[in-house]
């Protein structure tokens, strides 16, 4: 087991190399500079800005810089932010925590209902309920988030005055107060996150449920007498989750992707919208690090996958 | 006004025989307004007035937490590294200048006790020197007392090359010493008629506290701790910062004027965009201000009907215009586009210029687009008032310009488009990617068109547009279009940087990497003599009177075709007096700021 881990430790070092390489020349060769609101700012003369662009090593060759990059990280540096001079390292940590309660909070709320509701609708097939649920699922994964955010903060925050929409990291007050705040800003991105995810995610559970149901081997359980809830349990979500489990592991990462939507609209500092802002002003030390943290999160979650594989069918053997 | 009517008022005024504020009213009445009258009479030998204080709290402290909402979030705090106005904005909660701007473009003192004037003294009769006396007793927020070395570093600071500030620019040229512990003396290598530029303003003035950055000049100084934990005599104390999301900062209770400041503590949140910063301060009161609401006006009227929050305008001098390019982007001469050897195959001939302008429906503009914060001009330079030009008109009338075209030869074709010599009336227009910009584009198509002009749109993402990268075809000083919309903020309350960007040999080329000024390729002898005459001139009259006569020229030439003079948009609370000048930085006056009943 410990052996497998590491060899699957091993391979991820030359594709994350692959990964992080790409990256950098292609952000190296898209258009635009950091500095390039001084451009007319009438008290920055050009040579100003070449100074600073030498500066910070942005003439060099590509090859070269991207060499220097690959040395700092594996020294531990992830070097400087361009636009705030600030260490990218401290930038994220900074953020890290609001992505993580955000978005973990948005993907326990997703699998509390994705699993249930998936379960449920696979073992009556075409009832009112399955129905139903298919139908919000539809709904759910056709609206994009931006849209539903939007319609959240006006009904919520505008229009019924019950929530805030400007997330805030600085809440006054402390122990309960303090607790309930947070909870309290956090509800509509959670929910305009969860919800989305949920409704694909239902989905998924419920074909893959399907797929089970039929098996001779479920026949043959209840066919022993065994209870339905038993069957279900025991024998048939078990396998199901197979698949499932696979899907949560790969959407993470893309789920820190789809809350850089949910980020901007409710102001939320996370690291999805530190990217964004980095891209937009061509802040790429930051750029790159971000990205890379959300390449190594594929490699870990993958790799997790893999190790429940195990657990979920013991003849899926670690080798 | 006559020079001479002008000049005896100004004797009146210097020996009391005519009060100041009558002498601002009657130079009101020629159409003159007040900051103009008091720079005239600074500088013609009678100080300054002093801005004019609204604020009215009896002490300090006690208002309650102030929570601003800045849509793009400062993400550093040393104003000479500041890329952009958010971080001068940021900075400026801390840090101080000697000086700064009022809404209505009069100094408005900080740390000086004094504005300086020849009459006074501290100015120089031929502008090159002007001394400054700092307050006594200023504190820095860590207890150490500020002085004259701190300026004095913060010049050599902000210089040097390897530091890489941004506001080196300012600084580089100038000399200053310390006469004694609250005197500095600024020496300029020429007269510098414009002389409040070094330590005045958010844009380049904050000073840096010796004791916490002498360590750090040049190469070491981004390693500067206080670069993220800035120490000055401001308002308001630092307490956390998190960049482009959250500054915190608690108030001064030793800081330098009396009564100020009225908030307990103040809060500035970044990120978002404008509409819903609007929507939180304007419509659901979440916040007490919001920065540079640049949304259209039908917006905004809609979230003020019954809402917590108003609109604020002040007036600057940002031009929103159209550039004409006077060489061809089409041909390409020695490997460059737009070179000078080529000559532009429609626009040297002036009619097409001319028609263009009267092609431009400013009017329309404001109504559809601006609304409250958009003013139609004909003029390139907006402000300060002094240096408007009364002498320009613009017209909007689509078939005058169709005749002027036709009478100068440009014949309809099949296609309805106009041509002479072969050459049909085709441009490309190009702009950077921004609602009011695409608007604008495409009602000045409309009228281009029914004038038998094809007018091809292009927009290019902003941060490729204002970049400086030299591999981009699309950046507005390479320039590959026919004509290209966009403006250049004034940053301080005079014209002379804005202006001397269009000198013949400011020119943007493959040569100096497009780094030079002059994008539209303008060459006018007439132009160049106004400007580097103004450079020198310490006679304001004069001076003003030689940069109406170069806007003039850019406008008899249609070398731009200004659309909109453009207001400064702010969100605030409606019981929040904010005080918001178009020549200075939104935080610039937050001194002043308190809340009403």
């Amino acid at each position: 087991m410990s052996q497998y881990v590491l060899r699957r430790l091993l391979i991820a070092i030359p594709s994350l190399l692959g990964i992080s390489a790409v990256l950098f020349f292609v952000l190296a060769l898209a258009p635009g500079d950091p500095f390039s609101e001084l451009a007319t700012n009438p008290n920055v003369p050009p040579e100003v800005q070449a100074a600073l662009r030498a500066k910070f090593g942005l003439d060099d060759p590509i090859y070269l810089r991207y060499l220097h990059w690959l040395n700092a990280m594996l020294h531990g540096d992830w070097g400087f932010s361009f636009v705030s001079r600030m260490d990218v390292d401290k930038l994220i940590l900074q953020r890290l925590p609001t992505t993580l309660y955000v978005i973990g909070s948005a993907q326990i709320l997703a699998l509390l209902i994705a699993i249930p509701v998936g379960v449920y609708a696979a073992t009556k097939p075409y009832s009112l309920f399955d129905q139903v649920a298919n139908t919000l699922a539809f709904v759910g994964f056709s609206l994009p988030t931006f849209f539903t955010g939007i319609l959240f903060i006006l009904i919520f925050s505008v229009t019924l005055d019950w929530l805030p929409f400007v997330y805030t990291t600085d809440i006054k007050g402390t122990g309960i107060h303090w607790g309930l705040e947070m909870i309290r800003q956090a509800i509509m991105p959670v929910a305009v996150l969860g919800l989305f995810q949920a409704a694909s995610m239902t989905r998924f559970v419920r074909s893959a449920m399907l797929d089970v149901i039929r098996l001779d081997y479920v026949t043959t359980a209840r066919a022993k007498g065994l209870g339905q809830a038993k069957v279900i349990v025991k024998h048939v979500m078990r396998n199901a989750m197979i698949p499932v489990v696979t899907l949560i592991a790969l959407q993470m990462p893309a789920v820190f992707g789809g809350a850089i939507v949910t980020e901007q609209i409710f102001r939320i500092p996370g690291i999805g919208s530190l990217l964004i802002s980095s891209i937009l002003s061509n802040d790429t030390p930051v750029v790159m690090a971000v990205t890379f943290v959300f390449a190594c999160l594929v490699v870990l979650f993958n790799l997790i996958a893999d190790i429940l594989y195990g657990w979920l069918d013991p003849r899926i053997s670690f080798r | 006004m006559l020079d001479k009517e002008l000049r005896s008022m100004i004797g009146q005024v210097k020996d009391g025989r005519m009060d100041r504020r009558a002498f601002i009213k009657r130079m009101a009445a020629v159409g003159l307004t007040a900051p103009l009258a008091n720079q005239i009479l600074a500088l013609g030998g009678v100080a300054m007035a002093e801005g004019a204080s609204t604020y009215k709290p009896t002490k300090r402290g006690g208002g309650g937490a102030l929570k601003l909402l800045w849509w793009q979030g400062p993400t550093l705090l040393n104003p000479h590294f500041a890329t952009g106005t958010k971080d001068q904005d940021g900075s400026r909660l801390f840090y101080e200048p000697l000086a700064c701007w009022d809404p209505d473009g009069n100094m408005k003192l900080v740390l000086a006790t004094e504005i300086p004037s020849i009459q006074n003294g501290l100015l120089a009769a031929d502008g090159k020197s002007v001394t400054w006396k700092l307050k006594p007793g200023v504190k820095w927020h860590d207890g150490k007392p500020f002085t004259a070395d701190d300026l004095v570093f913060t010049w050599q600071y902000a210089k040097d090359p390897a530091t890489a500030a941004v506001t080196i620019g300012v600084y580089r040229d100038i000399t200053v010493e310390k006469i004694d512990d609250l005197t500095v003396k600024i020496t300029f290598p020429k007269p510098t008629p414009f002389w409040a530029d070094a330590f005045v303003g958010a844009g380049a003035g904050q000073i840096l506290p010796k004791h916490l950055f002498a360590d750090y000049i040049g190469s070491k100084s981004r390693e500067a701790p206080a670069n993220l934990a800035p120490v000055g005599t401001g308002p308001y104390k630092f307490v956390e910062f998190k960049p482009g999301d959250l500054i915190r900062g608690v108030i001064n209770p030793d800081y330098h004027m009396a009564n100020r400041p009225y908030f307990d503590s103040l809060e500035m949140k970044g990120g978002g965009d404008a509409v819903s910063a609007a929507r939180a301060v304007i419509q659901t009161g979440e916040y007490d201000f919001g920065w540079n609401i640049q949304v259209e006006d039908d917006v905004l009227l809609r979230l003020e009907k019954g809402g917590k929050g108003k609109t604020v305008y002040a007036v600057g001098g940002d031009t929103e215009f159209i550039a004409l390019n006077f060489t061809d982007p089409n041909v390409e001469v020695d490997g460059e586009r737009s070179s000078m050897k080529t000559k532009h195959p429609l626009f040297s001939d002036p009619v097409v210029r001319k028609a263009l302008s009267l092609l431009v429906d400013r009017e329309s503009v404001k109504k559809a687009i601006y609304g409250r914060a958009g003013r139609t001009t004909a003029n390139f330079l907006n402000g300060p008032e002094k240096f408007v030009s009364k002498n320009t008109s613009w017209e909007f009338n689509i078939e005058k310009a169709a005749k002027m075209l036709e009478d100068g030869g440009w014949k309809a074709g099949a296609d309805g488009i106009r041509e002479k010599d072969g050459k049909k009336l085709k441009i490309v227009y190009q702009t950077s990617i921004n609602g009011p910009r695409q608007k604008t584009q495409a009602i000045v198509k409309q009228a281009c068109q029914k004038a038998g002009i094809e007018v091809e749109l292009k927009s290019v993402v902003a941060s490729v547009f204002f970049s400086s990268d030299v591999a981009n075809p699309d950046t507005y000083p390479k320039f590959y279009a026919d004509i290209e919309m966009f403006q250049i903020p004034l940053s301080q309350p005079d014209p002379s940087q804005h202006m001397r960007r269009y000198l013949s040999t400011s020119v943007a080329t493959k040569e100096n990497k497009w780094q030079g000024t002059n994008f539209p390729r303008w060459v006018n002898k007439d132009y160049d003599a106004a400007i580097t005459a103004a450079d020198m001139e310490m006679d304001p009259i004069k001076r003003a009177a030689y940069y109406i006569k170069a806007n003039d020229l850019m406008w008899q030439d249609t070398v731009f075709i200004p659309v909109q003079h453009r207001l400064k948009v702010e969100a605030a609370a409606n019981n929040l007096v904010c005080v918001i000048s178009g020549w200075a930085n939104e935080t610039d006056n937050l001194f002043d700021w308190y809340r009403e009943g």
